[in-house]
This record gives C-alpha cells, sequence and structure tokens, in this order.
C-alpha cells in the first residue's frame, strides 16, 4: 500500500475531457482502491489516465497492478475484490473475450466489480471502432451491463454503478459500456463533482470488514468456488443469481433517483429513458452514443410534422421487461436499432430479440422493426437516423417494409458499390 | 439474504456452525462455500492402501513429516513425537519420503498388526 498521503480533493469543475478520462476521472471519484491494468485501443487511455492520477498522488492508498494480460487482469481484480476492496479495469473487444473465463469467475463470486468497456467490433475482420457486440457476449455471464451515451453518463454510471453492485442484496459485478472512439476519444465537458458529494452519495469502503459472503481472512478461513455435485445446490446457486439481477431493476431506479437528487442529472427511471414517446405513434429505441444523436432525429422529423419519438435503452442486464412493455402499450411501431449482432438469432440482433420476447405473452401487437446499422464504427449519420425514423412512419402508414430486409431484420446503410 | 446463518461464519471462527444446512434456494447465502473443518469430504482414511508407520527409535523430531502431509493429519503429542490420524490419512506417502532419518515406512495395509 501507498503510504498514507494528503487526501486529494476534486471541487466540482468542468472540464473538456475525453470519454476515456471521463471513466478514469469516475474511478477516482468512486475512490477505487485496486486497480488492474492492460492496454488494448479503444480503451488503453483510461488505465493510462489512471496510472498518472496514481502516480500524482491524485489516488493516495490506491494500487495499480500492472500484469500480463487481460485474463490475469481480472483474476487479480478477482482477488482484490474478495479482499474486500473496490476495485476497477478497463478493457474492449478482444481483450474482453481473453478475460472470458474470469468475467464468469467474477459474477459466480457475486464480486462488485465494476469494469468499463470501450466497446470495438470483434476481430476477424480486424476492427477497433465503436460496435456493441464485445459486451453483449458477456449478456449470459452474470454481470449487470450498462450503456454510457455521452461522456457525463461515462463519469455518472461510475458512481452509479458502484452504488448498485455493493447493495448486500445484489453483490453483482457491471459492465459500463460506450462506443469506441465515438466517445473514448472525443472530447466533450464532463462534470466532475465535488469529492465531498461523490462520498456522501457513495461512501469509501470501511477499512476492515470486506463483504458479508466472502473475504480473505486467516483468521476466518473460507474456501469458495469449490465444486458442487449435481445432486447439490447447483441450480439453486444459478437461480439466485437470475433473481438478484430481476430484483437489480429495483435498485437500479432507486440509485437513478437519489442520483437525481445528489447532483441534478437524471436518467431517465434508471433503466430506460423516454424521450417524445407519449403523443407519438412511432417510437426507435437505442443505446449508447446513437441514442444521444437520435433525439436530435427526433426533434428534427417532428419540425416536419411527424409525431415520433425515442427510447434509449441503458441497461441490456437486467433487461427493463416492464418497461419495454409500456413503451410498447404507448406506440404501434417500435424500431429497435442494434449496433451490435447476435448471428442467428431470431433478428440477427441481440437487442431486438431481446424485445421481442419481452413482449411474448404480453398480447400486445405492436409492430417491431429490428434494425442494424453501424457496425464495427461505421457513421450512422443524422439524416440516416432520420430516414430510420421514415421508414416506421412509412411502416405504420402503408405497411411496406424497406428494402434491404434480411429475413425480419432491416440492415440499415449496407454498401452498394457501382 | 439469509443474514441470521451468515452472521455465525463473519464472526470468528470459533463460532462457526459445523454444518450449513439450507432447505431450498432462497435460504441460500450468495455463493457457497466451504469451512475448514475436519473431514468435510469424509474419512478419507477409507481411501488408503499403505500406511505410515512412525519409528520413534530413529525420529530426530525435526517436523518435516507434519510439514509437508498435505492433509494436515500428523499430530505434534506430548514427548514431541509425530503421531498419525488414520481417520483421514490417505496413505499418499508424502511424509516417508521427505522424512530426512528415513524413520517412516509405508506399510501395506493388510500386514499392518494390530489393525
Amino acid at each position: 500500500m501507498v503510504e498514507a498521503q494528503k487526501d486529494f480533493i476534486q471541487e466540482r469543475e468542468t472540464k473538456i475531457i475525453k470519454g476515456n478520462e471521463a471513466a478514469a476521472y469516475g474511478a477516482r471519484s468512486a475512490r477505487v482502491q485496486v486497480i488492474s491494468a492492460y492496454p488494448i485501443t479503444p480503451q488503453t487511455t483510461v488505465v493510462e489516465k489512471l496510472s498518472e492520477f496514481v502516480d500524482n498522488g491524485e489516488m493516495p492508498g490506491t494500487q495499480y497492478i500492472k500484469v500480463e494480460s487481460e485474463h490475469s487482469v481480472m483474476a487479480s481484480i478477482i482477488g482484490a475484490s474478495v479482499a474486500g476492496t473496490r476495485t476497477f479495469t478497463a478493457t474492449s473487444g478482444q481483450g474482453l473475450f481473453y478475460m472470458y473465463e474470469m468475467v464468469h469467475w467474477a459474477a459466480g463470486c457475486r464480486l462488485p466489480i465494476v469494469t468499463t468497456i470501450a466497446s470495438r467490433g470483434p476481430a476477424p475482420p480486424w476492427n477497433i471502432w465503436a460496435d456493441f457486440t464485445d459486451v453483449v457476449s458477456c449478456r449470459d455471464t452474470g454481470w449487470m451491463i450498462s450503456f454510457a451515451s455521452n461522456h457525463q453518463e461515462i463519469y455518472d454510471d461510475i458512481l452509479m454503478s458502484y452504488k448498485i453492485c455493493e447493495d448486500y442484496d445484489i453483490l453483482l459485478p457491471k459492465f459500463v459500456a460506450y462506443g469506441g472512439f465515438i466517445l473514448s476519444h472525443t472530447s466533450k465537458p464532463v462534470i466532475l463533482e465535488q469529492q465531498d458529494k461523490v462520498d456522501k452519495f457513495l461512501p469509501p469502503l470501511p477499512d476492515e470488514k470486506g463483504w458479508p459472503h466472502i473475504f480473505l481472512d486467516p483468521e476466518r478461513p473460507m474456501m469458495h468456488g469449490n465444486l458442487i455435485m449435481p445432486s447439490g445446490f447447483y441450480n439453486e446457486f444459478r437461480l439466485k443469481i437470475h433473481h438478484t439481477m430481476v430484483l437489480a431493476k429495483q435498485k437500479i431506479k432507486e440509485v437513478a433517483l437519489e442520483f437525481e437528487k445528489s447532483f441534478g442529472r437524471s436518467y431517465g427511471n434508471g433503466m430506460i429513458q423516454e424521450y417524445k414517446i407519449d403523443d407519438s405513434d412511432i417510437a426507435i429505441l437505442n443505446y449508447g452514443e446513437l441514442a444521444m444523436q437520435m433525439e436530435q432525429a427526433v426533434d428534427e422529423l417532428r419540425e416536419e410534422g411527424y409525431k415520433v419519438g425515442c427510447v434509449k435503452l441503458r441497461y441490456l442486464r437486467p433487461f427493463p421487461v416492464e418497461d419495454i412493455i409500456n413503451i410498447a402499450k404507448k406506440v404501434k411501431v417500435l424500431g429497435v436499432a442494434d449496433r451490435a449482432t447476435a448471428f442467428g438469432s431470431p433478428t440477427g440482433g441481440p437487442v431486438s430479440s431481446e424485445v421481442c420476447a419481452s413482449l411474448y405473452n404480453s398480447g400486445l401487437s405492436t409492430r417491431i422493426l429490428p434494425i442494424i446499422a453501424g457496425l464495427g464504427g461505421r457513421e450512422v449519420s443524422l439524416d440516416q437516423q432520420k430516414n430510420q425514423l421514415k421508414v416506421l412512419v412509412n411502416l405504420n402508414e402503408t405497411g411496406e417494409l424497406p428494402e434491404d430486409m434480411i429475413e425480419n431484420t432491416y440492415w440499415d446503410g449496407l454498401l452498394e458499390v457501382d | 439474504m439469509n443474514k441470521v446463518k451468515w452472521k455465525n461464519i463473519c464472526e470468528d471462527k470459533d463460532k462457526r456452525p459445523e454444518v450449513q444446512a439450507y432447505k431450498n434456494w432462497k435460504e441460500l447465502p450468495p455463493i457457497p462455500i466451504s469451512l475448514p473443518i475436519d473431514g468435510s469430504i469424509g474419512t478419507t482414511g477409507d481411501w488408503r492402501t499403505f500406511r505410515p508407520v512412525i519409528n520413534n527409535e530413529t525420529c530426530t523430531k525435526c517436523g518435516i513429516c507434519w510439514m509437508y502431509c498435505p492433509e494436515g493429519v500428523i499430530k505434534k503429542n506430548s514427548e514431541g513425537f509425530f503421531e498419525v490420524n488414520f481417520i483421514f490419512c490417505k496413505g499418499c506417502g508424502v511424509c516417508a519420503k521427505e522424512c530426512p532419518s528415513k524413520s517412516i515406512e509405508m506399510v501395506r495395509e493388510s500386514d499392518v498388526k494390530d489393525g
């Protein structure tokens, strides 16, 4: 441990910083105690910034571990978390895949680890640009998964994440994902909150205690990760992770509300953020950075007289089933735009498949149009998003589907070279 | 989470319950753990084919057998010699291999007199 240093005090200030720096500032404000790091594009500057903080004495008491791979990153973070510390790391794409075994382990141990993902397209073909397929591949690991749609949300969501994950009734790890390069390497103003206020919202962990269910203490020896025979409680422990996820939705909503009261920034109900839905027949659901741009597209289309709205999905896991049903009750046509793939799934897109599954048995006849656009960092322009909305309007009025339908999914922006 | 039972584990090791018996998934703690208690997977002495027999006449009381025993079944007695708990000793032979004074002999169970 670093010798006791003078505490670093962050005053409330607005800084123009990159998305990755927002993640690093978020981890600093959350007073993470152990950071394990291995570089990978486009995440690298998160852990670089954190190493600067540690070196400058701006994170007194924080241990910064350099390891030889992402697998070791998560393994070391698991060890640190078992010892009862607040832990942080960041990764992307192929690095996340290399980490994958330990990702399951962290969730099975019910450790409240928070990891940011600067999402990038899986290779091959080699790709380092925005595509959420990397984090979506961890859908069934038992980690909570949220998407940040702007720089401020990256910072804010890290603070909210620790509060949710460390709740004794939850105790699950969480990914905070945002588009590689589009958010990670562009600059925007971000409000960094005063440390006292952050500490009040997210109190630093007490020194000695550790988690209630797992600890590293020679006076209280325990073994975890042990074998359960098929006749033992294996099914039941897996059910508990699922059940906890379901319960976490309420906690996520409460924390979002508390965050709004503390810092004045609202993230809808925590699970989703609606935009001009209430008087619309048409809505489109996005996640990540495209959800922000879609609000602009909605505004511009409304000026042209179309009654359209949009929804920002904040969480993939747990999935906001009830909120999706509520939206489907309000609109006649709901587009679901994925910047990720789920090959061979009912729609080809991971979130559109989830939306369809959520509405099954709901008795609603809302028309769902799955859309896939912007894979591997391909630009999805404002005009393209406006066109997506017009496609939905046309579908509502005439029942006509766009060209470029592959089975039941609209692949928007496929190249046609003369 | 079942806070009552977990409280016992979180306190010091002497107050731990020997068996955690749960009826269904709702009662379960967040993760399964094992507590280090004697014979948590049964009487492993049944596995033994050869048993370590210590010759106290040549034993130097160095304690290397005690240190190397992977099961922790060798204990020091009041005279400073070492005794093996045959309820749990698997007969692996590590103690005999490591003994510097060659005071431990591995004897086939069927050849042991006085059971």
